[in-house]
């Protein structure tokens, strides 16, 4: 059971300042002048103060992962030899605006540190309890978006789905949470949520379920050996790229003390693979490259039934060398039907 | 949260101490944990890391790591002496599938480090716990004074075929010498109805001698090897080591070689 309201921008601003006494709020920003380029500015997930900080024009360049997953997060801290959890700074409770993809790319998530191996992520499920979703209608693809193709275009697991229109905010409030603030602030309304149903770039999947052994050394990949610069931003802007490794560090003042951390890492980031004593895997970006799409599109699916690649394009939108992995679903859903 | 953190480690007093090469030692430290052969555990030490080590023997009250001072945590638990701490969570992993090795012609290829994670399976079949039809173990070093476990080959020689072989010819060596693949090819199977065989060691050395046993028409299910692979967490969250859908930390790090030959990193 939903109910939908249509709100006056006024009313949402207002309303919004009022969920800002019992909650974080989360959404797109815009940060001026902290873009890639001089005079650009950066979109990113950021807390907000006020209803008119929501970015809502603009693709953010990362994505709200880190409200669940911090690129870094203190495990334990140590004391000589004893070890205390670190807790979090506080208990709040946090709503994030956000997309359907972005939300579908939590749930890949969610199947990476609470369902796989039966082992559930204390520190990952911690933030992903304190999540209200506030989901952002998006009818229109941005730069790069391939959701459609990737089934990840619409979802139903939002509390309020909001449309902003020039003067107004229509929602729909599913749940009995935010039903009697909404029902307060505006008047009722018939919204429901539309979802994007065409992308101007579509990839076709591959259907193998075994990929050949043939493609996994194939020249295809060699491309992205001397494209690919390993600076892993694509999997820094990836909603689903969950990789991490732990190190751990002694404060300057006292070696005794210190913390065990756990940091982002990437698949296409040297040393990814390396062990002791000097063996590893995957030295060629283009080995790489095969790595992260066969995970995105093709093994995870294997592993939980749904392709792990929610088709956000973020990875597009940040490289540096320009490589597109829709091309590269594209050209290797190709090559597979043309035979090897 | 502490009950149930998965990443807190547990201090575990280390009680023996015996260096096995110029860079291999054996730690032994007082733990009771119920372990299968083929395990591992997280080992630690606060401000420095966490790695990844095979457990190369058990007992009831007692677990031991062999353990090569390669990187930053292996050289800094080389320092540790007994009475000291040592961190460790797990065991994380599947172990050998030891009730289907009951009443087997069990066959175990290990080289170098790679005979730390067999060494608790064969003590066991050694010491009568896991009764088998025979057991025939190929053992290579780099050299002689790479050899690990010195004391436990006297023994292990008692009760199976014992191949003992250090790549080439040393002066003072009177023992086999080649590469393990050498003396898988002289092995002969008239059937395989009742064999298992088990490959542990470097990449390369698996490659090979997983190849010699195929040519020698051993059926893949009735092959078992072991990955090693750089992991952050054991439990199937970090991504280090996955290989295809497979996760080395939960899935293996042992596989049945009709899965694992079809991994490509």
């Amino acid at each position: 059971m939903s109910e939908s309201f249509r709100l006056s921008a006024e009313q949402f601003a207002q309303l919004f300042e009022q969920l800002s006494t019992a909650y974080l709020l989360a959404g797109p920003k815009r940060i001026a002048g902290a873009g890639r380029f001089s005079g650009t500015d950066l979109v990113r997930y950021a807390f907000l103060k006020s209803a008119d900080e929501l970015e809502l024009h603009e693709k953010s360049w990362f994505s709200p992962k880190e409200l669940v997953f911090p690129p870094d997060e203190t495990l334990f801290y140590f004391n000589g030899q004893q070890f205390t959890e670190a807790t979090l700074p506080d208990d709040h409770e946090i709503i994030v605006f956000l997309r359907p993809c972005d939300i579908n790319g939590i749930d890949r998530l969610d199947r990476m540190f609470i369902e796989n191996a039966g082992v559930v992520d204390p520190y990952y499920k911690r933030r992903r309890e304190r999540l209200h979703y506030f989901m952002i209608e998006c009818r229109e693809s941005f730069e790069n978006c391939f959701c459609v193709s990737m089934q990840a275009n619409s979802t139903s697991d939002y509390e309020v789905a909001l449309r902003f229109e020039e003067n107004s905010v229509l929602v729909e409030v599913c749940g009995q949470k935010f039903v009697d603030l909404f029902a307060r602030a505006g008047e009722k309304s018939e919204f429901k949520p539309e979802f994007v149903s065409e992308n101007p770039i579509r990839v076709e999947l591959p259907t193998e379920e075994t990929m050949p052994p043939e493609i996994y050394n194939d020249k295809f990949w060699d491309e992205y050996d001397s494209r690919c610069i390993a600076c892993g931003r694509c999997n820094t802007s990836c909603v689903t790229c969950s990789c991490f490794t732990t190190t751990d560090l002694f404060y300057g003042d006292s070696r005794q003390c210190g913390e065990r951390r756990r940091v982002w890492d990437g698949c296409h980031l040297d040393g990814f693979c390396d062990m002791a004593g000097g063996h590893t895997f995957r030295k060629n970006k283009g080995e790489r490259m095969r790595f992260k799409t066969f995970h995105k599109i093709y093994d995870f699916r294997k592993r939980f039934g749904v392709d792990m690649c929610v088709g956000c394009g973020r990875c597009d939108d940040v490289c540096p060398e320009y490589i597109s992995f829709s091309n590269c679903i594209n050209k290797l859903s190709a090559k597979l039907k043309g035979g090897l | 949260m502490s009950d149930r953190n998965p990443y807190l480690p547990s201090p575990v007093k280390i009680i023996g101490l015996r260096q096995e090469t110029d860079c291999e030692f054996t730690l032994t430290v007082a733990a009771e944990r119920a372990i299968t052969p083929g395990q591992f555990f997280q080992v630690s030490l606060p401000r420095i890391g966490e790695a990844p080590i095979s457990v190369s023997n058990c007992g009831p009250d007692w677990i031991q790591f062999t353990i090569r001072a390669v990187g930053r945590l292996t050289n800094a638990v080389q320092g540790l002496r007994p009475g000291d701490n040592l961190f460790i969570r797990g065991p994380y992993g599947t172990g050998f599938p030891v009730d289907r090795f009951r009443q087997q012609r069990l066959v175990i290829v290990a080289g170098g480090s790679g005979v730390a994670p067999v060494r608790p399976l064969i003590d066991r079949v050694v010491r009568g716990e896991l009764p088998v039809k025979s057991l025939d173990l190929i053992v290579g070093f780099k050299n002689r004074s790479s050899i690990l476990f010195s004391d436990d080959l006297a023994a292990w020689k008692e009760k199976s075929r014992l191949v003992l072989t250090i790549d080439k010819p040393e002066e003072g060596w009177n023992g086999a010498t080649g590469l393990v693949t050498e003396h898988i090819k002289k092995m002969q199977f008239d059937s395989f109805d009742d064999l298992q065989v088990v490959v542990v060691g470097p990449p390369v050395m698996m490659k090979f001698a997983t190849a010699e046993f195929r040519l020698l028409k051993v059926p893949s299910e009735r092959i078992w090897v072991s990955f090693e692979r750089l992991m952050s967490c054991g439990l199937g969250k970090c991504g280090h080591c996955k290989i295809d859908y497979t996760y080395v930390c939960v899935d293996g790090p042992v596989l049945n070689y009709s899965h694992a030959a079809g991994l490509i990193d």
